[in-house]
């Protein structure tokens, strides 16, 4: 290919947001890849291209301490001979190195088994068109501008209470990205997003030592992010709070996971409804379509093409147009979390799913967090996770854990160096409270979540 | 070894770009200035081969190729990093501009790039993509896939996958650094579910290192790796619920080794110790383990995981004491860290690859052996926990804190193992923890070459060793109270 397709003018450094220009660049590449894997032999491909620039800057102790530009591109490639599949990708955009990804994916065509579930999505299921949802908001992506943002946040951390101790680094980072996909039954597509991100770390210190805190905004458009005032007293109050640890008794406690943890609670019940777990036989929630999962207090919907949301996107990795679902409804399975693939496995329709769940949705009759706190009377409030310890397919579920201790509906210590146990099944379906405290940040949208009980070991 | 890796790896990316010796030192000329202390460029061309089976078929076939240029530019605690996805001229200035532009303009300083001194190898330049055919990889796949069906009627899932990548790395600065590196990786992993009256397990079981392929077939390393996995499975069938609450554990050899990166390798990387985040920020010359504990971080194993003939920033591998009889020795530096605190680099400096900024990280890293028989550490214990395998480990560096994830563990009471438990998060503070280890074993062993170790969102190789450990009293996660 030509080599001045996908570049990106970065002079001096600072790195200028994509133009329409970038977007038909990418699309006349994939045209050109796709003819060349058909020249090859290939019965059917598909192509995703993306070209991305950005820029991080850190800033610790009044001072910048990196400055990263980022620059990242690359395509890859699914080549079908009949129902085998060959795939390859490259960072490197040399004509040399696209050919020889092309030629790779068609060997291993011809090496890999027939599976009759493979191939290209089902054409019906492609978008037909792709709405605009907003995700494009270029800003002059400057240094000067980042560092003086950065320092306030770090300021803001640091003045917030006496027992401060050390900044680990404020971080302002812009993202401009490109994206295209495209197969061999036409589809041809791509859109340009922006994303934004102010990180605050910092360490708090008393005589019982050291706890250390970070709080981060994103968002499509620069002006949506919290400020950098309140980034960095979150990330100051939340170090703070975790002062002078205690601990606990082993016991059967209420464990209420704040609005920062309670999307991994979401994400591992996504994962034991996945195709690939489904089809894999790996998932405790074998065979759970309309069955129930979760207190039936619990809708969880998907809304993929909300307006300037993180997780919007128009069509899935394969093409296929995404669409408006519940997972969850009143407690009961309503879809799988499928690809073309998975859903062939399952003689289920693909959902859309081929990059994952959109802006993924908890409805729930939501209550303020002090209500929920006064209702709890007494229990743990976690706020960081720590460790692996779940297992989709037994559902066992024990990791390390840390937060605070309720007595009388408030705050009485921090807690550390605890583990909190159960079954995933149980957890889900003994949920008795939401918090409205709802994380918009995320792809997925939940505030807090109060589970009746688990086991909490302590030392 | 005196191979001349770095004339290898230097000609082949530098060609890749026509790129000359001379624009070489021209351009580290241009990086430099009054304010800028060092300049650095690494290239980098990594391909990665991955084959993977599952319900019988060889599914997923995967080439990737990843290249690009990383280039900073560090003037006292400041650094500039900049990279891109392509190793030629135009872009290597450009690249090299953006990293430099941490510091204002100056005066350019002439840089010579000096001959390279050969340094010992510790594994082969060999590819070991092409050292097994496509075929022998899928005949291979469908050998495994079937071997382990027949070892129990209770097997019903079924995956094995085979990777490998070949990394050629060059790295110039302007302290005089002028190193390349060819390094091999290969990984094997075997992972089963069984099921026995609607009961489902998982068990998994791996290992690779920086060597061919030809190693699955030597010694039946496939078919053991393929037992290993079922019988983890199998005796995960048979699980009861862990118990909950401080306990004796004992940790078997190899793999459990992650408590040491865990509880006590993170919170010696120079990086945080600079920074005074870690929770043995300013301890050299304490007391931070029993002093049955020496810990070493060593780089130059032949063809392990974690071992590096040199470092992502050109510094040889080397071997290093953290921790010796119990006392807090040294820390593991990168270049930058170690200039910070007057010290020199341990070889520590490593990245992911160059679209990533290098830092202090381990390598192999592993408890030496002491002198109890390990039969005897299990019958010490009235009542505990004997965990021989784990998932992986968490720790948070300032608190100390840190988890690991037992996935094959037993009940011991009265000095005998008597069941198997479900998995269970073990929990402690990293200097409390190694403070309670109470007997050492003389079964030191390295782990099979499995460990991805993450940090700031950089994954790279490491490898985990020890013997079998007594700790006195750690928490464990189980729900039976």
């Amino acid at each position: 290919m030509n080599r001045s397709d996908l570049s990106v003018d970065n002079r001096n450094g600072n790195p200028i947001p994509h133009t329409v220009e970038n977007e038909e660049a990418l699309k006349t590449f994939i045209t050109r890849i796709l003819d060349l894997a058909k020249q090859g032999g290939a019965t059917a491909a598909e192509v995703a291209a993306q070209d991305d620039v950005g820029l991080d800057v850190k800033v610790r102790e009044a001072d910048l301490e990196t400055v990263e530009f980022c620059n990242n591109r690359g395509f890859e490639i699914s080549v079908y001979v009949d129902q085998s599949r060959g795939h390859a990708s490259t960072t490197d955009m040399d004509e040399r190195s696209v050919n020889e990804a092309v030629q790779t994916a068609l060997a291993f065509a011809k090496h890999t088994a027939s599976d009759p579930c493979s191939g290209l999505a089902d054409a019906d299921r492609l978008a037909s068109e792709v709405p605009d949802l907003d995700l494009y908001h270029p800003e002059e992506l400057d240094v000067s501008d980042a560092q003086a943002v950065a320092e306030e946040m770090e300021a803001a951390a640091m003045e917030f209470d006496p027992r401060m101790y050390k900044s680990d680094g404020a971080r302002v980072g812009a993202v401009s990205a490109c994206s295209a996909y495209g197969n061999s039954l036409g589809f041809l597509q791509s859109f340009r997003a922006t994303s934004y991100n102010r990180m605050m770390g910092v360490l708090a210190k008393d005589e019982n030592g050291m706890q250390s805190a970070y709080w981060y905004t994103s968002a499509r458009i620069r002006d949506d992010l919290d400020s950098a005032q309140f980034v960095g007293a979150t990330a100051a109050s939340r170090a703070v709070q975790k002062l002078a640890p205690r601990s606990l008794a082993t016991g059967s406690y209420p464990v209420l996971f704040d609005c920062s943890v309670a999307p991994g609670l979401i994400s591992h019940l996504m994962s034991a409804l996945s195709g690939r777990s489904q089809y894999l036989k790996s998932s405790y929630l074998l065979d759970s379509l309309g069955q129930t999962a979760t207190t039936r207090h619990l809708t969880l919907k998907e809304y993929p093409q909300l307006a300037r949301a993180v997780g919007s996107r128009a069509f899935d990795a394969e093409g296929v147009a995404t669409y408006d679902k519940a997972f969850i409804d009143a407690g009961v399975v309503s879809n799988y979390v499928l690809n073309s693939y998975s859903g062939r496995k399952l003689n289920i329709p693909t959902t859309g799913n081929a990059s994952g769940v959109n802006n993924l949705t908890v409805e729930a009759d939501f209550e303020p967090l002090a209500n929920i706190l006064r209702k709890m009377g007494r229990g743990l409030v976690v706020n960081s996770l720590m460790g692996q310890g779940v297992n989709i397919l037994t559902g066992d579920y024990s990791r390390g854990a840390s937060g605070y201790w309720v007595e009388n509906g408030e705050f009485a210590y921090a807690v550390d160096e605890v583990t909190i146990a159960g079954k995933l099944d149980d957890m889900l379906k003994n949920i008795v409270a939401f918090g409205d405290d709802i994380e918009k940040r995320r792809n997925i949208r939940t505030g807090s979540i109060l589970v009746e009980s688990m086991t909490v070991a302590a030392h | 070894m005196s191979r001349d890796s770095t004339n290898l790896a230097k000609q082949s990316l530098l060609a890749t770009g026509d790129i000359s010796e001379q624009q070489l030192e021209r351009m580290m000329s241009g990086m430099m200035s009054r304010q800028i202390d060092r300049g650095e460029l690494f290239f980098q061309c990594i391909r990665t081969e991955n084959w993977s089976l599952e319900e019988g078929l060889v599914k997923n076939a995967g080439y990737s190729l990843s290249k690009g240029i990383g280039a900073r530019a560090i003037s006292g605690e400041k650094s500039g990093f900049a990279y891109a996805d392509d190793i030629r001229m135009g872009t290597l200035e450009q690249t090299a501009g953006a990293a430099r532009s941490i510091a204002k303009l100056g005066l350019e300083q002439q840089t010579q790039i000096p001959i390279p001194t050969p340094i010992p190898s510790f594994y082969d330049d060999a590819d070991p993509i092409s050292s097994v055919s496509q075929d022998d990889k899928v005949t291979l796949l469908s050998q495994i896939d079937a071997f382990t069906r027949a070892l129990d009627p209770r097997v019903v899932e079924v995956s094995v996958s085979i990777v490998a990548n070949h990394e050629t790395t060059y790295v110039c600065s302007s302290d005089g650094t002028n190193r390349g590196d060819v390094r091999p990786l290969v990984r094997f992993g075997v992972s089963v579910v069984v099921e026995k009256d609607g009961r489902r397990e998982r068990g998994s079981f791996g290992g690779g290192g920086r060597h061919g392929l030809s190693w699955l077939y030597e010694n039946d390393t496939a078919q053991n790796f393929a037992r290993e996995a079922v019988r983890q499975a199998l005796v995960n069938l048979d699980a009861i619920d862990a118990p909950a609450g401080p306990m004796t554990v004992v940790l078997g050899p190899g793999w459990p080794g992650v408590l040491l990166h865990e509880a006590v390798g993170h919170g010696l990387e120079g990086d945080f110790n600079r920074k005074g985040t870690s929770a043995f920020s300013n301890r050299i010359g304490e007391q931070v383990a029993s002093s049955l504990c020496t810990v070493i971080d060593d780089a130059t194993f032949p063809n392990r995981r974690g071992s590096l003939t040199m470092d992502d920033e050109g510094t040889p591998g080397q071997r290093t004491t953290l921790i010796e009889n119990g006392i807090l020795k040294g820390y593991m530096q990168d270049k930058l860290n170690a200039s910070l605190m007057g010290t020199t680099s341990t070889g520590n400096g490593r990245r992911e690859s160059y679209a990533h900024p290098p830092m202090p990280r381990m390598t192999n890293t592993f408890m030496l052996a002491g002198i109890s028989d390990p039969e005897e550490i299990i019958r010490s214990v009235d009542r505990g926990i004997f965990a021989v395998s784990f998932g992986g480990g968490q720790v948070d560096i300032t608190s100390g804190q840190f988890v690991f994830s037992a996935t094959e563990a037993y009940l011991i009471e009265n000095g005998k193992k008597i069941a198997p438990i479900r998995g269970a998060t073990l929990i402690g503070n990293g200097p409390d923890i190694m403070n309670k280890v109470s007997m050492v074993g003389n079964d030191l062993a390295l782990d099979t070459g499995v460990g991805v170790c993450g940090k700031e969102g950089q994954g790279v190789p490491v490898g985990v060793g020890q013997p079998t450990l007594k700790i006195d009293e750690i928490t464990v996660g189980g729900t039976s109270v």
